[in-house]
């Protein structure tokens, strides 16, 4: 499908009386990488969970390759992977267990080989038949990249994504998103580093008290 | 993949790492056997049980152990999820939600009912009754369903609150009066047959079936922002 990947138009969301995003309007091309800097409270966040569809918006939409953030939850939950700064991963089970189990939460096929593979590319292969519990922070980041590669989504949101990263961590991720990015995948992210966001980006945009500041 | 296979193969993927997540962390079913076998050493001394009265209080001591001891682990069904923050991760999944229902609804009934078989022996030690197991399985299965139904659906409301121990036994206690009467009336039966009754299983049978197809269609809209 020809035209913007990702659109977002005249967004508006609040949590009570606060408004959190005002009428926020963005585009994102296919292959494109847009940074999203802002200070705490700035709605960042609350951007991307709109987009990933975790949270409905006031008003205003978000399409991602023409399906609606909101009533075409189902199927755009497929094309989307999620790095929060929190991993949320499970604890209890071993990296292996917490990649074969998403896995199955989005039907992959041959799961089982796509988890190896990025057990790999992150550097946990060795400890991948470990509980999470026992990982380091740096180690649970890497996982939860792994975790929101393993469906192969098109689209990556990620709010923080270096968060507890290492040197090494932070190459074998950089890596990994190339690779990402060189097989037509959109990226949409969060960071307070200005540096890393022109580092890192095609487009730098900046949120600022809900609204966009600066393109 | 047909729908249904995904469906069928989401939900044992659920339920598979949720029973490997309790039987590695032990925090749940360990306090639901102990607090169920507390209720029923704690009832079994508070109330003089002579022949006479035995059949009016030994199956509301029992039924009243095994719901006490559910909303143990019914409060933490979605909870603990949620705490973790580990349910937005699910729900950002391209998952059926009522696979993510019947998931927690079959972990529930299955931790429930664990309890269950090692209380029912100590029941019938302390209050000195028949096990009829034959008889009583399908009054327990059917009863725990009821129960497991409604508390699954509403753990998930109250988990959305910071009150969430306080608020599950006040949305699920009242929903589940139907069902325990027929528990306890049936149970009762077992022990000392009485002429007239209702027809408490099959009242029980169809609670069950309305409240699953309810707690089905409507899990979405609670658990969901």
């Amino acid at each position: 499908m020809s035209g913007p990947y990702l659109e977002i138009t005249a967004l508006k969301k609040s949590y009570g009386l606060k408004p959190v995003l005002r009428n926020v309007n963005l585009v994102i091309q296919r292959g494109e990488r847009m940074a999203l800097l802002g200070a705490n409270g700035a709605g960042k966040t609350t951007l991307l969970r709109i987009v990933a569809g975790l949270t409905r918006p006031n008003a205003g939409t978000a399409r991602i390759d023409g399906l609606d953030c909101v009533r075409d939850a189902q199927q755009v939950r497929s094309l989307v992977g999620f790095v929060a700064h929190q991993p949320y991963l499970y604890e209890e089970l071993t990296a292996w267990e917490n990649l074969l189990f998403f896995g199955r939460m989005y039907s992959v096929a041959h799961a089982e080989k796509r988890a190896r593979k990025l057990l790999q590319q992150v550097g946990l292969a060795r400890r991948m038949h470990e509980r999470v519990a026992t990982f380091s922070r740096g180690q649970v980041q890497r996982l939860s990249w792994a975790r929101a590669l393993v469906h192969t989504p098109p689209l990556l949101l990620l709010d923080e994504p270096e968060t507890g990263l290492d040197t090494e961590g932070t190459q074998l991720i950089e890596a990994l998103w190339t690779e990402h990015t060189a097989q037509g995948g959109t990226s949409l992210f969060t960071t307070h580093q200005q540096e890393r966001a022109l580092a890192l980006s095609d487009c730098v945009v900046t949120l600022k008290d809900g609204k966009i500041a600066k393109v | 993949m047909t729908t249904t296979r995904i469906f069928i193969n989401q939900t044992i993927a659920i339920l598979w790492k949720d029973i490997r997540c309790e039987l590695r962390s032990k925090q749940t079913w360990m306090g639901m056997g102990l607090f169920a076998l507390l209720v029923l050493v704690i009832f079994n001394f508070a109330f003089d049980l002579r022949v006479d009265n035995k059949a009016a209080v030994a199956p509301g001591a029992l039924w009243v152990s095994f719901v006490f001891a559910s909303m143990l682990g019914l409060g933490r069904t979605i909870a603990a999820e949620r705490e973790k923050g580990s349910l937005d991760r699910l729900l950002l999944c391209p998952v059926d939600r009522k696979a993510i229902y019947l998931a927690k609804l079959l972990g529930n009934l299955l931790f429930i009912g664990g309890v269950e078989i090692v209380a029912l022996p100590v029941f019938a030690a302390l209050f000195d009754v028949p096990l009829v197991v034959a008889s009583l399985l399908p009054i327990v299965l059917f009863g725990t369903l009821g129960v497991a139904a409604i508390g699954t659906l509403c753990s998930a409301m109250a988990a959305a609150t910071r009150a969430r121990e306080l608020l599950l036994p006040i949305l699920v206690f009242p929903l589940i009066v139907p069902v325990v009467i027929a528990a306890v009336r049936l149970t009762g039966d077992l022990m000392a047959p009485s002429a007239n009754e209702p027809p408490w299983l099959g009242l029980m049978i169809a609670f069950d079936v309305i409240f699953l197809s309810a707690s089905m269609l409507t899990f979405e809209y609670v658990i969901e922002e």
